[in-house]
């Protein structure tokens, strides 16, 4: 980023307008092969994607709607900031979350008594405990036995979708189910209900949690201590440790905070859902909503920034809710939503780097947006280094010099 | 306890367990090249599934298990050429990508599938192929020699792929690329042509492994692989991104998925009990790698995009 | 609201409907849905001179793909053939399970002016209580399950699987030559639990010899594992198989390569074998759903529970032609059907 005096006549807004065209560009292109995908089907994109706008954005219910589907992506996208940012890939979200309902609704199956001015904020830390422990245990594998975390947190998934499934077969399940047996729990006790929000819409405190989630996570990484420390862990692992730093606490509170804002996601999913029960009927993901893979998706489109993964949580959040809409309105196979999800996703991500290039050419001299640089602001990242390089190395071993030779 | 430790049981538990490895360990000897050469691919599930569909739609109108093959080989090398575009030209962030690789195979194939076949409709698979002589060896011949095309397939790809990798001049410019770009770069080695070719092979491989799958159910159905690709990419990591390392952790994985199978059929475990001992497999992939505690450095590019301004 | 305009005109009809249509389960006069112009009581009252009667509108929210051979399938098929006699219009999303997004699928069929709202999964039984009360005017339908939780706008709906599993098992007892069994499941709840323990005991009551291994996979869709655990069924003796949900593609390949007699649920599944199926407990879902469009065409928008069972022709045994079934085997399913159905047959409930 240079300096320029030459020419200050112009855009502070080059930035921004990039930011935002780039990316919209992309999903204009994405949302245009899925009308192609549509057209095959017989359907009419233009109905489709009206019903899908609507029913995203049209109205205070279906932004209520969208809001509340968000406020889970929202949580676990915080935590990939802190995780990612710290150096470490979590992809263990789904698991998180699913230990995070699970101690979340144990609090309210033990408590059921205890006013909802308690017992809320006791579910929601009962899912960050669950959650922050399920985070930490692969964090203290790759930190002190040089696990690495994409293998722990992948099993961890595996591990507790199955947990889960056993808990719901028998300890857990609704009793009064009586000879058909299902994997759900009962109608956990009204007073951990999140209490809806005033407007007579279907939204909940859960959204609330969520923004405050992702406002702390920011103070955490870029107002704290703690959040330079792992910051600079995350740059550069070797150096940190060489300046005595404790990187391999450091590894593990990433991976537990990461974990935490999971769990919590978990206790919104369930004390916050239309059922107010843990369920696994049919498997994990009918009450995970994936949100610990989606939740990657959108901290990556905010840059893993959380404060900018709010507007992407919403904006992925509204394609998932809007999908449903179209679906219904042109009968296609839900499938479709899925795959498009998928394109999105593709294009979005491919556009970045175009984005951070052409905000570049557009601020080099000559070309008339000059600006003057201020220092570079810490809170922008910086997108020469790919995000996750820097969390390939193991901590603890210093890079190779040479090749290997085949020691298979 | 004592039914599963009888010869017959034991030996088609065996069986059972390196016919369960074989999509693992197809793909993650892909997504091993790929990462050798500083290539992560998370989407590996959705170009699985892509395989997977294909080989079975076009061994469905054709009955043709070998033209089936062929198809997915070819879609392999378009979702290869699809990501080399996205992450040598595009640069776009591995991980990502990646989960939206894996969200694109998991609709498309099941969008396909529901308005070309709906019904699930069986095919004929790829019979089993008995090696001669050995296939008789008692107890030994069940286990390893009575398997179909892609088993023998797989393993046999173990040691080529550690030959490749180790003892050309190709896999020397792999290993370069994957650990000091900039270096290889200097002495002339095209860092992007190397990472395209090593897509080309990920994504046919992972959609090789699709295909086995598909062909040995004998059916296709929304999310076939149930999560076979992502467990294959973490046996990556635990195989030490070395090829024979990628064979032992697909064993393990299958060999415990099998016995596991075979207590709940034999009645050794029941009821809830049983969810968890469907733990095992992963529990246990990740203590043995912690038994086992060698601190083996990733490729140094893993996901760092090459590019020559930089 | 179609409902209400239906309601107005039906007036004198009402009260007849009521009194003819007999809750549920127990009324043996209804006629199999394949009949011809579905002349039921209430819509035979209807009088002609109905505004050109509007379609009615059904909307179906299933866990899984609508051709899955397997649960969500057998819902579709059963609305499909009550249109064969009703003029009826169908919407479907299928694929929903995520218990949230089927929630906002229901909603979306209630606010779209739908007469019958079927959620077709035990897991949407949380959220339709709420979105029930928020739309009084519509009939919502919800199964597997025998509450309606109070609601006078919710018909429960649920199978008594276990009675064509225990036929099956009848017939399976006498199949087997090695005197093991083996069954592949996904999780022990539902529908699929229900079907597995009639199954086994009918097996068991047949013949007490007979060894029945069963396999719960813990998986709803794992095809490999199903296809593995139906390899090692084999590998231990079993030379009759059967299994449930939509993963038992898997075991029915492995059947259909063993030349291995299988027994099927929920849909016919000939076609996944058209040489070993022996034959399949089909749910004949439109048994009920007639009853209740009947119902709400009267005015009563739910508030009731209904069965399918042999006893009211809501199950059925399909035979597969091609299999060349034993006339004795075929003779004592018959024998067992009739007993279930009149009573003189119990099928125990599992555990």
């Amino acid at each position: 980023m240079r300096a320029d005096v030459g020419s200050i006549r112009s855009s502070a807004l080059v930035r921004p307008f990039v930011a935002l065209a780039v990316p919209l560009a992309a999903v204009a292109v994405a949302f245009t092969i899925g009308a192609i995908m549509l057209l095959a089907l017989g359907a009419n994109p233009i109905t489709g994607y009206a019903a899908l706008l609507d029913g995203a954005f049209g109205g205070w219910n279906e932004l209520a709607d969208t809001a509340i589907k968000s406020a889970p992506l929202l949580l676990v996208g915080v935590g990939i900031c802190i995780a990612f940012r710290a150096g470490v890939i979590n992809i263990g979200g789904e698991g998180q979350i699913i230990v995070g309902a699970i101690f979340s609704t144990v609090v309210a199956l033990a408590l059921p008594e205890l006013p909802r001015v308690f017992l809320v904020p006791l579910v929601l830390i009962g899912g960050a405990i669950g959650g922050g422990i399920w985070g930490a245990i692969p964090g203290a594998l790759k930190a002190y036995a040089g696990v690495n975390e994409i293998l722990s947190t992948i099993m961890m998934n595996i591990i507790a979708a199955q947990f889960l499934s056993f808990l719901l077969q028998d300890l857990l399940t609704d009793k009064a189910s009586g000879a058909i047996k299902i994997q759900q729990t009962e109608r956990l006790s009204e007073n951990a209900d999140l209490p809806l929000l005033p407007g007579d819409t279907r939204l909940h405190l859960g959204v609330v949690i969520a923004v405050l989630v992702a406002v702390l996570g920011y103070v955490l990484l870029f107002r704290s201590a703690l959040g330079v420390r792992l910051r600079a862990v995350g740059h550069n692992a070797n150096a940190s440790r060489y300046a005595g730093m404790p990187v391999k606490r450091s590894i593990v509170q990433a991976l537990a905070f990461s974990g935490a804002c999971a769990g919590i996601a978990g206790a919104v999913l369930v004390f916050g859902s239309e059922s107010h029960r843990l369920i696994a009927e049919g498997g994990a993901s009918g009450f995970t909503q994936s949100a610990g893979f989606n939740g990657i998706v959108a901290a990556l489109f905010g840059s893993l920034h959380p404060l900018a993964t709010i507007p992407a949580s919403f904006f992925f959040g509204g394609m998932l809710t809007g999908g449903i809409a179209l679906q219904q309105e042109l009968q296609v196979p839900a499938a479709l939503i899925v795959a498009l999800n998928g394109i999105v996703v593709l294009f979005v991500v491919s556009s970045l780097k175009l984005r951070s290039r052409l905000t570049a050419w557009a601020e080099s001299p000559g070309t008339g947006f000059t600006q003057v640089e201020t220092d570079h602001d810490p809170t922008v990242p910086r997108t020469e280094d790919s995000l996750l390089a820097s969390t390939a190395r193991p901590p603890g071993s210093s890079a190779p010099s040479a090749p290997h030779e085949g020691d298979a | 306890m004592g039914d599963f430790f009888t010869v017959s049981v034991l030996v088609a538990t065996l069986a059972s367990g390196i016919r369960l490895a074989t999509p693992f360990l197809l793909a993650g000897l892909g997504e091993t090249i790929g990462q050798r050469s500083g290539v992560l691919n998370l989407g590996v599930e959705g170009v699985m599934l892509l395989g997977a569909f294909t080989a079975y739609y076009v061994t469905l109108e054709t009955d043709s298990p070998t033209l089936g093959i062929l198809a997915a080989i070819m879609v392999g090398l378009m979702m290869g050429l699809v990501y080399a575009f996205i992450t040598l030209v595009m640069q776009a962030e591995q991980g990502i990508s990646g989960i939206g690789i894996y969200l694109f195979g998991l609709g498309f194939t099941d969008l396909l599938f529901q308005k070309n076949v709906g019904t699930p409709i069986p095919i004929s698979g790829l019979g089993d192929i008995h090696i001669p002589l050995l296939s008789d060896i008692p107890k030994i011949g069940e286990i390893f020699f009575q398997h179909s095309l892609p088993v023998y397939v797989a393993f046999a790809l173990v040691p080529v792929v550690w030959f490749m990798i180790n003892k050309t001049t190709f896999g020397l410019n792999i290993r370069a690329v994957g650990e000091t770009p900039e270096a290889a770069d200097t002495l002339g080695v095209s860092v992007n042509g190397t990472r395209l070719i090593t897509i080309l092979i990920a994504n046919t491989m992972a959609c090789l492994a699709g295909a086995a799958l598909a062909l040995e159910v004998g059916i296709f159905q929304q999310n076939l692989t149930a999560g076979q690709g992502f467990i294959a990419i973490a046996l990556v990591y635990f195989g030490a991104w070395r090829s024979y390392g990628v064979m032992l952790g697909a064993l393990l994985f299958g060999i415990v998925q099998a016995t596991v199978l075979q207590w709940k059929t034999l009645g050794i475990v029941e009821g809830a009990t049983a969810s968890l001992t469907a733990m095992a497999p992963a529990l246990l992939t990740i203590v043995v790698l912690v038994i086992v505690s060698r601190r083996v450095a990733a490729p140094s590019a893993l996901t760092r995009p090459f590019d020559r301004s930089g | 609201m179609k409902a209400s305009k239906t309601r107005a005109i039906a007036s004198a009809a009402a009260a007849f409907a009521l009194v003819t249509s007999a809750c549920g389960s127990d009324d043996a006069a209804d006629e199999p849905a394949a009949e011809p112009p579905a002349e039921t009581e209430a819509a035979a009252d209807e009088p002609a001179a109905e505004p050109a009667a509007e379609p009615m509108k059904i909307g179906i929210v299933a866990p899984s793909a609508e051709n899955d051979l397997a649960w969500s399938q057998s819902m579709f098929d059963s609305v499909n053939r009550v249109g064969e006699g009703r003029d009826i219009e169908v919407a479907i999303s299928g694929g929903l399970f995520v218990v949230e997004d089927a929630a906002a699928a229901l909603r979306g069929y209630a606010e779209d002016g739908f007469d019958l709202v079927i959620a077709h999964g035990t897991q949407f039984g949380g959220p339709l209580q709420e979105i029930a009360d928020d739309f009084p005017e519509v009939a919502f339908a919800l199964g597997t399950s025998t509450d309606f939780f109070g609601k006078d706008n919710i018909f429960a709906y649920s199978v008594d699987a276990g009675q064509g599993g225990y036929v099956n098992g009848v017939m399976a007892a006498q199949l087997t030559a090695s005197n093991v069994i083996g069954v592949v499941g996904p999780v022990p709840a539902g529908d699929a639990k229900l079907y597995i323990d009639g199954f086994v005991a009918g097996a068991e009551a047949q013949n007490p010899d007979a060894e029945v291994n069963v396999n719960y996979i813990d998986s709803f869709g794992d095809v490999q594992l199903a296809s593995e655990a139906a390899k090692a069924h084999v590998a231990n003796g079993a030379d009759v198989l059967t299994g449930t949900a939509q993963m038992v593609v898997g075991a029915t390949g492995v059947a259909a390569e063993e030349g291995i007699p299988w027994f099927g649920t929920q849909s016919n599944q000939t076609d996944l074998g058209a040489d070993i199926v022996v034959s399949s407990q089909v749910y004949h879902w439109e048994i009920v759903l007639e009853q209740m469009l009947d119902k709400i065409t009267a005015g009563t928008l739910g508030g009731e529970a209904f069965v399918i069972s042999f006893e009211n022709m809501g199950l059925e045994m399909e035979y597969n032609d091609g299999f060349g079934l034993d006339a004795s085997v075929r003779a004592s399913a018959d024998a067992t059907v009739a007993g279930i159905s009149e009573g003189t047959i119990e099928v125990p409930a599992g555990e």
